[in-house]
């Protein structure tokens, strides 16, 4: 058929009714009007507050301490990339004189940006969720499994479970400290305390998730494997695994949202880099800027919340078995 | 009978409820022997799938046993292949890779690959799903899981074969032609055969015997009735056949005179609806 039909035909077809408009409507529409007036009433609301630091910041404010913090970024990047072609040169001119001259190639010293930290609190978060997972799911299923076990660990999560993790971090600061000790530590003191307590808090909702899911597994499946007496290891692999995941993703995304959450204040306490330090220090600096860039820093850690949850579910979705569940 | 293969002695049952023990079985006398085609048929929830779950290894006789070549059963294995009363596919994988699961579990060790793709393949084919072979169990009608159901059940070559209510979910022409393949499989392969069933005409076509049960609580076998029809059966000539005919209202006055029903429809709590029963079996 002549190409210039099948468009055409195609385009008709896609043609925009009442109906689309009114979907494209309620999918952007609404959400966007939402959003407009959560701006209008942060814009005359910040008008009515005076802080000590100046007025509370608004829209434009904010707006604005984002674009600094971006071109601080910028430069240095800048200012590191100049540093290293200055040193290459002067080192390449040194052996040039004299082959066999000692040249000292030395590390910039970054002074960490908003964009940074980011970085790193996403490299902490991630390492506490990862150790979470890896103890929580092979637990959660052997509480699922066996009763036993499930009578024997119920009291010890019941308890620890709504720990919070303020009250962690000084025992974990302390055993930290007590048990890692190293002349040249590969990884900082305050990157493990944080990830330790990340782990510590994040780990309930995926354990007790996954031995839900273990618990209730249907009864005929788990007959089919009696019947063909599956040996252990592949009754957990073809029945076990397959029908908890959706109450082990449930648990895995509580768990990361509750890891992101505790993160910031852990590196607000531990004086870990990363984005809690961020709003931290910028509290302590206290100048007239403080407040705006506190509040991109507020909006910039619930943005990769959202992330992280979305990027979970994706997972989910291409994990599960079932592609017709409705995730969400 | 001289050549007992499958023998249930005194097997009754009593499960733990709230309001105390509740006996489902007494007393449950059987004598089976190889290659025999045995029905049970009685009325909803007197405990049919009890007998067959014993009989399975997946439930307990409280007294009395089950013996299996002069071996006691008290676990399930695969020389006893269950086809359940709803289906139960691994909803994860395909209808090829259900029946997959129970080959490799059976003939691991004594096929090659190839082998076992062609005998997984020959099963389903037996149950006509080969178009639908790679398909989820989300993704094929009732009818068609239960036709899985059955080839992975058929797959594993066992000793026993447990049917519970194997045609049950299925529309008459299907059912038609899946009872004629059993009966061809089951000349040929000559397996021992125990299936529930609540459709007389299927009782009397398939059977050699029919084992009646009387209704629960306490239930044991009511009456049993041998049906010497000979072999190989054909539906069509049967239906106008005396004796055929004779052996379905003995076992229609079994159902509707002596163990009628008692209470009216509506009091009946213990009965689920037949075809998506939330099984018993379960829990
Ligand atoms: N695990 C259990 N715990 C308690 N009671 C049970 C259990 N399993 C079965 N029963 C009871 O035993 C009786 C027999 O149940 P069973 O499932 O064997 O009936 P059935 O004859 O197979 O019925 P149907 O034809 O409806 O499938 C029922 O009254 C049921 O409530
Ligand atoms: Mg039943």
């Amino acid at each position: 058929m002549n190409p210039s039909i099948l468009i055409k035909q195609k385009w008709q077809r896609a043609s925009f009714g009442p109906e689309q408009w009114q979907a494209l409507a309620k999918a952007v529409l609404t959400p966007m009007i939402g959003l407009v007036l959560f701006i209008g009433v942060w814009h005359i609301g910040a008008k009515q507050v005076d802080t000590s630091l100046g007025q509370f910041p608004g829209p434009a404010e904010v707006h604005e301490q984002w674009q600094n913090l971006r071109t601080e970024h910028i430069s240095e990047n800048e200012r590191e990339a100049a540093f290293y072609e200055r040193q290459e040169q002067r080192n390449a001119k040194k052996l040039e004189q004299n082959p066999s001259a000692e040249v000292r190639w030395r590390d910039f010293n970054r002074r960490p940006t908003f964009f940074d930290q980011i970085v790193t609190s996403l490299i902490t978060v991630m390492t506490g969720f990862f150790l979470a997972t890896m103890i929580a799911i092979p637990l959660g299923i052997f509480i699922g499994l066996s009763n036993t076990v499930y009578r024997a660990l119920n009291p010890i999560i019941q308890i620890f479970k709504p720990v919070s993790p303020l009250a962690w971090l000084p025992l974990v600061t302390m055993v930290v400290s007590a048990v890692y000790v190293s002349e040249d530590p590969v990884l900082a003191k305050s990157f493990i305390t944080s990830v330790v307590t990340v782990t510590l808090c994040c780990l309930w909702p995926t354990m007790i998730n996954t031995a839900v899911g273990v618990a209730s597994i249907n009864q005929d499946l788990q007959n089919v494997s009696r019947v063909l007496r599956l040996g252990w290891l592949t009754h957990i692999k073809t029945i076990v695994l397959p029908s908890s995941i959706p109450m082990m993703f449930t648990g895995l995304r509580l768990s990361l949202g509750i890891a992101w959450m505790v993160l910031i204040a852990a590196e607000m306490l531990a004086q870990n880099p990363g984005l809690g330090k961020f709003v931290w220090d910028e509290f302590q600096n206290g100048s007239s800027n403080s407040l705006g860039r506190i509040c991109v820093a507020v909006l910039m850690i619930g943005f990769i919340g959202f992330l992280l949850d979305r990027a979970l579910l994706f997972i989910q979705s291409w994990v599960n078995w079932d592609k017709t569940a409705v995730v969400r | 009978m001289s050549n007992t293969h499958l023998e249930l002695s005194q097997v009754g049952i009593s499960f733990p409820t709230p309001k105390g023990p509740f006996c489902a079985l007494n007393n449950v006398d059987l004598r089976i022997r190889e290659g025999e085609f045995v029905s049970l048929i009685g009325h909803s929830g007197c405990g049919k799938s009890t007998v067959l779950n014993i009989v399975a290894g997946l439930y307990q006789a409280t007294t009395g046993g089950v013996v299996l070549n002069g071996r006691e059963v008290n676990e399930p294995g695969p020389e006893r292949a269950v086809v359940f009363q709803n289906h139960s596919l691994l909803p994860w994988l395909t209808a090829y890779q259900n029946v997959e699961l129970a080959v490799k579990r059976v003939f691991g060790r004594k096929k090659t690959r190839t082998e076992m793709r062609e005998w997984i393949e020959h099963n389903l084919e037996l149950v006509q799903m080969s178009h639908a072979m790679h398909k989820k169990p989300d993704e094929i009608s009732g009818g068609m899981k239960q036709r899985v159901g059955i080839a992975r059940a058929l797959a594993m070559e066992p000793q026993v074969l447990l049917m519970d209510e194997p045609f049950g979910a299925l529309d008459a022409l299907t059912r038609a032609h899946l009872q004629d393949s059993l009966m061809d499989i089951q000349a040929e392969l000559g397996n021992t055969v125990i299936m529930i069933t609540h459709d007389v005409d299927e009782a009397v076509l398939l059977s050699d015997r029919i084992v009646m049960m009387t209704n629960g609580p306490e239930a044991t076998i009511g009456e049993i009735l041998d049906i010497d029809l000979p072999r190989p059966r054909d539906r069509l000539a049967l239906a106008d056949d005396t004796h055929y005919n004779q052996y379905r209202s003995s076992v229609l006055r079994f159902l509707y005179e002596k163990q009628k029903k008692v209470e009216p429809l509506t009091a009946r709590r213990s009965a689920p609806p037949k075809a998506k029963s939330t099984n018993h079996n379960a829990a």
